[in-house]
């Protein structure tokens, strides 16, 4: 390949760029972080009640996927930008929410729908069973319905975890988007290692994140058979 | 500025005529958007859908394949992009490349799942009649595994339209220079009207692959 | 007692699932309801503990009309075993024996002893106990049924083809262990299977359910195989033939059994004869 010399002779990593900049990568790594998990949390708060509610009442469940589909085909960078007149711009502190309120909608894009499938693969004998025992509806939901639920659930927090990651990058376009600062810093100086390191360090916080989900998931779902996700 | 003003706005620059004719106006963006979208999700599936398909059919190599996707998921694209374009130049080459990064996964896991996930009985009766290898895979997997192998093509087409807004930082067109260029000038409206634009395309994509789903399921696998 | 006095229940869109029926099903005994599909069995079963209501007439429980009672709690006190187990894949094989009495607010421990004791009252090895479902084989799942059904010690039973989905030998190693077990219990059983081999060996009583819902005859086994009530019930019973292999069965089965009558029965057949 030429693309060290399309670049001038410049070499695609410089290393000691890295060591002279680990205080910021680590800042930047942790900022991004934060701006990328809150709204899964975010997302899973209102998820699962929504979820519930649309198992419960089946009509809402269609009009609720439509806006779920809706936010899922939005651009991030617009929801960035219809969040400025309420929260601000820059990083830290208030406008944060200028990234996290958009990642939330787009978490529950992906969530919504997992919870409802999840509850929906719930064995029709199962939930007779419970009926039969006496389980009350919400008793049953929450005992018996969520709880076969969790593995598509957390499947769903997995794709929206990996992909949230991704996105907080956009924000750096209005300045406030972890490591992908780096990327417009390297861009505007025609410098690849921030681009190359940041890129790298966003791969690899997406790797770690849904590690972390698996191993979650083993441990909340005991009962799963193996091998099946 | 509230939602209000900001629909305001966005309802004044989107109905503007002068925005609506020229190089620069909304059919000519429109269409180039379009352009890089489609090329990017026919160069995913031309990589994805066999790929996928042979995995899923041979069952080797399965969890090689859904690891590359998962860590394919995990790209930033704008990171992509401006690393592409820094290292090589401005132009189409740097915005596909991302998009096809953006769009293989999606595909690739869902035609793998979808061909692997095939009742076992289905392939069993289909060699018991005597087809082979290819004919089991086209006329048995395939249009069993056709809605979740649809719903992957969804699934990257969406994200893909709504992605292309990043041809703008590649330096050419599509609907992302309003959200772009507004950006730079501090024109909200153009930035909204923008973006309204792109939502309406995500949600015209949906609405093609609902009839596309018509048309290539079997009723006996709608539910 | 269970009493159905006059009981239909006609759906939405006009079918009639079953027809006018009055039916006793004797406390301390097993009543099988037995039929062609659609013969309403599995409508009148579901009826007992309302997961259907019925569109016109009562059912009474000892008396007490069902729907005089909060559905749940009546539920609480009636067991259940169905077909596929329906057994809760993310509990303990332990927990979810003890489901029924969590529920009615048992101390935990005395719940999981309880539990335990009737693992080992279905033929089931304790040390399953901390197991999961998706551990256990179809037969051991479907006893882990029973003994879920029986946790808290209910009065009744309603049982819907609960060996239907294991092989026929595991089959034939539950009917027997059920019948032992019943003996031990007397629960008041409502059975309902597709099997007429299984409702001549297992019931004190034997209801066979025509198409439409309609009651065609309800009586012990023997007078069920010496006079069909009419032509359904002997084509159901499989004809003259049929007949001559269940009553040629029974007569096996009452020699394999010491002391000519199941012990299970004695009271009901001698009260009836």
């Amino acid at each position: 390949m030429t693309l060290a010399a399309a670049n001038g002779g410049e070499p695609l990593i410089r290393w000691d760029w890295i060591g002279d900049h680990t205080g910021q990568l680590a800042d930047l790594t942790a900022h991004h972080l934060k701006l990328a998990l809150l709204p899964i949390l975010f997302g899973l708060i209102v998820a699962i009640p929504l979820g519930l509610l649309c198992a419960r009442w089946r009509w809402l469940y269609p009009p609720t996927l439509g806006v779920a589909n809706v936010l899922y085909g939005l651009p991030s960078l617009a929801l960035f930008m219809l969040c400025i007149p309420y929260f601000g711009i820059g990083s830290g502190g208030r406008a944060d929410f200028t990234i996290i309120v958009p990642l939330t909608l787009f978490s529950l894009s992906v969530l919504v729908p997992n919870v409802v499938d999840g509850l929906r693969s719930v064995p029709d004998p199962v939930r007779q069973a419970a009926t039969a025992m006496g389980f009350g509806t919400l008793r049953r939901l929450i005992q018996v319905e969520l709880p076969i639920a969790v593995p598509v659930v957390i499947a769903g927090a997995r794709v929206a975890a990996v992909s949230s990651i991704s996105l907080v990058s956009v924000g750096t376009l209005i300045g406030n988007g972890g490591l992908g600062q780096l990327f417009v810093d390297g861009y505007s100086r025609d410098f690849t290692t921030p681009i190359i390191v940041s890129c790298v360090l966003i791969i690899v916080l997406a790797l770690v994140s849904d590690g972390v989900l698996v191993a979650a998931q083993r441990l909340l779902t005991p009962w799963a058979r193996r091998g099946t996700r | 500025m509230n939602l209000a003003d900001q629909i305001r706005a966005a309802w004044t620059w989107l109905t503007a005529s002068a925005h609506w004719s020229g190089g620069e106006g909304i059919p000519h963006r429109l269409l180039e958007h379009l352009g890089y979208s489609a090329l990017a999700l026919v160069i995913a599936a031309l990589i994805a859908l066999p790929l996928g398909a042979l995995v899923g059919h041979t069952g080797r190599g399965g969890f090689a394949v859904v690891t590359v996707a998962n860590f394919a998921r995990a790209i930033p694209t704008l990171g992509l992009l401006l690393l592409v374009v820094t290292v090589t130049s401005i132009g189409l080459t740097p915005v596909i490349i991302p998009l096809i990064a953006l769009a293989t996964p999606p595909i690739l896991v869902n035609t793998y799942e979808g061909v692997r996930g095939v009742d076992p009985d289905i392939k069993d009766a289909a060699r018991g009649m005597g087809m082979t290898g290819t004919g089991i895979l086209l006329k048995a997997e395939v249009p069993v595994a056709m809605p979740l192998i649809l719903l992957g093509l969804r699934t990257a087409a969406i994200q893909v339209v709504a992605t292309a807004t990043i041809a703008a930082y590649a330096g050419i067109g599509g609907l992302g220079r309003y959200i772009v260029d507004g950006l730079a000038r501090k024109d909200y409206p153009s930035v909204v009207g923008g973006s309204v634009l792109v939502v309406l395309l995500a949600v015209i994509v949906q609405l093609a692959f609902v009839g596309i789903r018509r048309a290539v399921v079997s009723r006996g696998l709608r539910n | 007692m269970i009493q159905f006095d006059g009981v239909t229940k006609r759906y939405a869109d006009g079918t009639v699932a079953v027809d006018d029926l009055t039916l006793q099903i004797p406390t301390g005994q097993i009543t099988v309801l037995v039929g062609p599909s659609g013969c309403g069995k599995t409508t009148t079963l579901r009826m007992i503990n309302r997961l259907i209501e019925p569109t016109s007439g009562t059912i009474t429980i000892d008396g007490e009309d069902v729907r005089a009672q909060d559905p749940a709690r009546l539920r609480r006190g009636i067991g259940y075993v169905i077909q596929h187990a329906g057994l809760f894949p993310h509990r303990t094989i332990v927990d979810n024996i003890a489901t029924v009495p969590y529920l009615l607010g048992w101390d935990k421990k005395k719940a999981r002893t309880t539990a335990l004791e009737l693992m080992e009252r279905v033929g089931l090895d304790t040390k399953m106990a901390k197991r999961y479902p998706y551990q256990l084989s179809g037969g051991q799942q479907q006893r882990v049924g029973v003994a879920r059904a029986l946790a808290a010690d209910p009065p009744v039973m309603l049982m819907d083809e609960p060996f239907s989905a294991v092989d026929p030998i595991v089959r034939k190693s539950l009917q027997e262990e059920f019948i032992r077990l019943q003996s031990e219990l007397r629960k008041t059983i409502a059975f309902v299977t597709h099997d007429i081999d299984e409702a001549i060996k297992l019931g004190h009583t034997v209801a066979v359910f025509k198409v439409g819902g309609v009651l065609a005859q309800h009586s012990t086994p023997d007078e069920l195989l010496a006079e069909p009530a009419d032509d359904f019930v002997r084509e159901f019973l499989g004809g003259e033939k049929g007949l001559k292999r269940l009553r040629f069965n029974r007569d096996l089965d009452r020699q394999d059994e010491p002391g000519a009558e199941r012990q299970d029965k004695p009271d009901v057949e001698a009260a009836e004869r």
